[in-house]
């Protein structure tokens, strides 16, 4: 079975380059949820290749429940998530295994572990998975450590640095083996607004020069209007996708109120407030 | 001259794989000529695409090497060995790098690049890549080669000393002792507040807890009671029955389990169950700012927190040990009835005569001092975790351990002091 992974690392350029190419996620027919109580139902979109995806909503509408099913950490109610080709839910171990390498995931607190250091953190998944002599690992992780502005930062706890800086400590795990994919939950929730443009900037650049493919759950709209090359908006009482596209064009173009509301920071059925 | 293209891509080779450098085929190929050494190196893959390494030029002069194929994190170990290699035969006096054959580069196979590039800089040798397509400069432009070699800002953690770890160990423990007094303290204020103001006391949080902390643990304190009385009849039957005093198995085994056993394993339990569960609640709390949000919100978390659960252990543990009696008194009929044939009637008629009120209430009392150790120290190494996960796993081992040194210390106290007093 092909996989668009392969295909990506020999048809190389930039995000934009690539972006509008074949999938290489789709999602058919998604329903998920916890128990019987379903958050989504019936979602279908693809991610191509090179584009930076970002999944959009309000608060509870299911848009970490849609990520980490796509990650393949939860198992769907109904539905597929394909990835390279395979069917996540159905692969075996040895190809789940082989997907997951291929994919990086950003979490929101950026989860590093904190009885490691920042080179420990991400050297563990290079020493486990490829048998590479230790000063060549030391290398990568330098390399991956200033690829994020982090140089110098190797020996530090995940306690003895910031938040922006955990969160690009946490970019460079994820970047540990050069995925195709990378997941990236709300990577800059709560943030101040220069490290979160920081970030902005390290998600575009890591994107035009390795090409990697970005799904991005963010709610920050100067962010999502800066980086995005396509995205979904769910909605929650729809408990599905109410949008498909540009950020940009839907914010100008959308005629539903539920996608200007979001997209213009007004709440639906409020009066302006002041005169 | 041109250079040596890898293999092309199989149908095969697209398979999404990784570890490409296991399965592969080497075919090394060395010409000479009369004026040039020429050699040729080849790594052709199997399943996977490969690359090809082609230098060229005059030992001691100028060399040409060519890359061609991938150059990958799964094969860089080896592409960094071949060019390391050649370049050592050759020890050239100026490098160009050809990469008009190369077809893909990642983070890592930039980096053999770049670090070849930084040898030959170091040696002050010309260096320069030729035929480099944008693809490449945009990889090679993200790695910042000049902050790779960055000194990291704190030095390796490495292993202290053995005087050092001595004295760090030494100060902990002193520092330890210090935050069990002063969190003693806070609790002695708590409790004086509390005498005055019952209302103060969260209620619904004592009973919570003491269903945690006793109704909870009836099976395993039950169970491991039973089989300690069990135990100690066992041993005690052949020994009684020998001088005839079989009679006494019964006042044997109610003296074993009300003055040691009873109190004592029952506590050792609750070290381990409930109080580390509290230093591990308290811990998480602590880690997700819940104890500062309660601070914030003006509460005393001494209080807040820790107050019901030294209050429900203080109710639940006395009574939790005379459970833990009665089973292991049970536990002792069992043998008796079974190997030594005795009445339930005989077995326990003597007792009354070998254990007096006095020794049951002293038992509990002891057991109420058990139980606020047990809280107490599992809230206050809650209280002192700082970090993350591996703290909370930390402080959680503590409180069972420090609980269970205390209560073993306390206990020979106790011993000591009835000694003197009967």
């Amino acid at each position: 079975m092909e996989t668009p992974t392969r295909q990506i690392r020999q048809n190389r350029g930039t995000g934009e380059e690539q972006a509008g190419g074949e999938p290489i996620i789709t999602v058919k027919g998604l329903a998920a949820g916890y128990g019987k109580d379903t958050v989504i139902e019936n979602v279908s979109f693809e991610v191509r290749r090179g584009e930076i995806f970002v999944i959009l909503g309000v608060s509870g509408c299911g848009k970490s429940t849609l990520l980490k099913n796509m990650m393949g950490l939860y198992r769907p109610l109904a539905g597929k998530v394909i990835i390279g080709g395979v069917d996540i839910n159905a692969a075996g171990k040895e190809e789940i295994k082989k997907i997951r390498l291929n994919m990086g995931v950003l979490f929101q607190s950026a989860a590093l572990f904190g009885s490691m250091t920042i080179g420990e953190n991400i050297s563990l998944v290079l020493k486990e998975y490829l048998d590479l002599p230790d000063e060549t690992i030391d290398l990568i992780v330098r390399m991956k450590l200033a690829m994020v502005d982090l140089a110098g930062y190797g020996n530090h706890l995940p306690s003895e640095i910031s938040g922006g800086m955990k969160i690009r400590a946490g970019f460079a795990r994820a970047m540990a083996l050069d995925p195709s994919v990378l997941f990236l939950d709300e990577p800059s929730a709560g943030l101040d607004p220069v490290t979160a443009a920081e970030i902005d900037i390290l998600i575009k650049s890591i994107n035009a020069g390795m090409g990697t493919t970005m799904v991005i759950i963010t709610q920050e709209l100067e962010s999502i209007f800066n980086i995005a090359t396509r995205g979904i908006l769910l909605d929650k009482g729809e408990k599905g996708i109410i949008a498909e596209g540009d950020p940009r064009e839907l914010k100008e173009n959308s005629s539903d109120p539920r996608v200007t509301s979001f997209f213009n920071r007004k709440p639906m059925g409020q009066k302006k407030v002041g005169t | 001259m041109g250079s040596i293209k890898a293999p092309a891509i199989t149908a095969e080779e697209k398979r999404f794989d990784f570890a490409p450098t296991r399965d592969t085929v080497e075919v090394v190929l060395i010409r000479r000529r009369e004026k040039h050494i020429f050699i040729v190196m080849e790594r052709e893959k199997k399943e996977h695409a490969g690359y090809a390494l082609h230098l060229e030029g005059d030992k001691n002069g100028e060399v040409t090497l060519s890359v061609s194929g991938k150059l990958v994190l799964g094969n860089l170990k080896r592409v960094m060995e071949d060019i390391r290699s050649l370049l050592e035969d050759f020890i050239p006096s100026e490098i160009t790098i050809d990469l008009a054959g190369l077809e893909y580069l990642d983070s890592a196979g930039a980096v053999a690049l770049l670090q070849t590039e930084k040898k030959a800089k170091d040696k002050s040798l010309p260096f320069r890549f030729i035929n480099m397509d944008p693809a490449t400069e945009r990889i090679i432009g993200l790695l910042k080669i000049e902050e790779i070699y960055t000194e990291p800002l704190v030095s390796y953690r490495a292993a202290k000393g053995f005087f050092e770890e001595v004295g760090e160990t030494s100060r902990s423990i002193l520092r330890d002792i210090k935050q069990l007094i002063t969190f003693l303290g806070e609790l002695l204020f708590v409790f004086w507040h509390a005498m005055r103001h019952p209302r103060f006391v969260r209620w619904g949080e004592v009973l919570f807890y003491m269903k945690r902390a006793g109704v909870d643990s009836l099976p395993i304190v039950g169970f491991v009671n039973f089989l300690l009385g069990f135990v100690v009849a066992v041993m005690a039957a052949h020994q009684l029955a020998k001088y005839e005093f079989s009679v006494f198995l019964g006042s044997l085994v109610a003296i074993a389990m009300v003055k040691m056993f009873g109190p004592l394993m029952t506590a050792i339990l609750l070290a381990g169950r409930t109080g580390s569960a509290f230093a591990a609640e308290i811990g998480t709390m602590v880690v997700d700012e819940e104890v500062n949000a309660l601070i914030s919100m003006g509460f005393d978390p001494a209080g807040f927190l820790t107050f019901p659960k030294i209050v429900a252990t203080v109710f639940v543990l006395p009574l939790l040990v005379l459970y833990a009696d009665l089973a292991g008194v049970l536990g002792g009929l069992v043998i008796a009835r079974a190997d030594m044939d005795m009445a339930a009637y005989t077995y326990f008629s003597e007792m009354p005569t070998s254990i007096s009120l006095f020794d049951l209430l002293w038992s509990l009392l002891k057991t109420v001092v058990f139980a606020v150790i047990i809280s107490g120290v599992g809230c206050q190494r809650g209280f002192s975790v700082r970090g993350g996960a591996e703290a909370v796993g930390k402080r959680t081992t503590s409180a069972a351990v420090t609980s269970i040194f205390l209560i073993i210390l306390v206990d020979t106290a106790f011993a000591l002091v009835v000694r003197y007093i009967r």
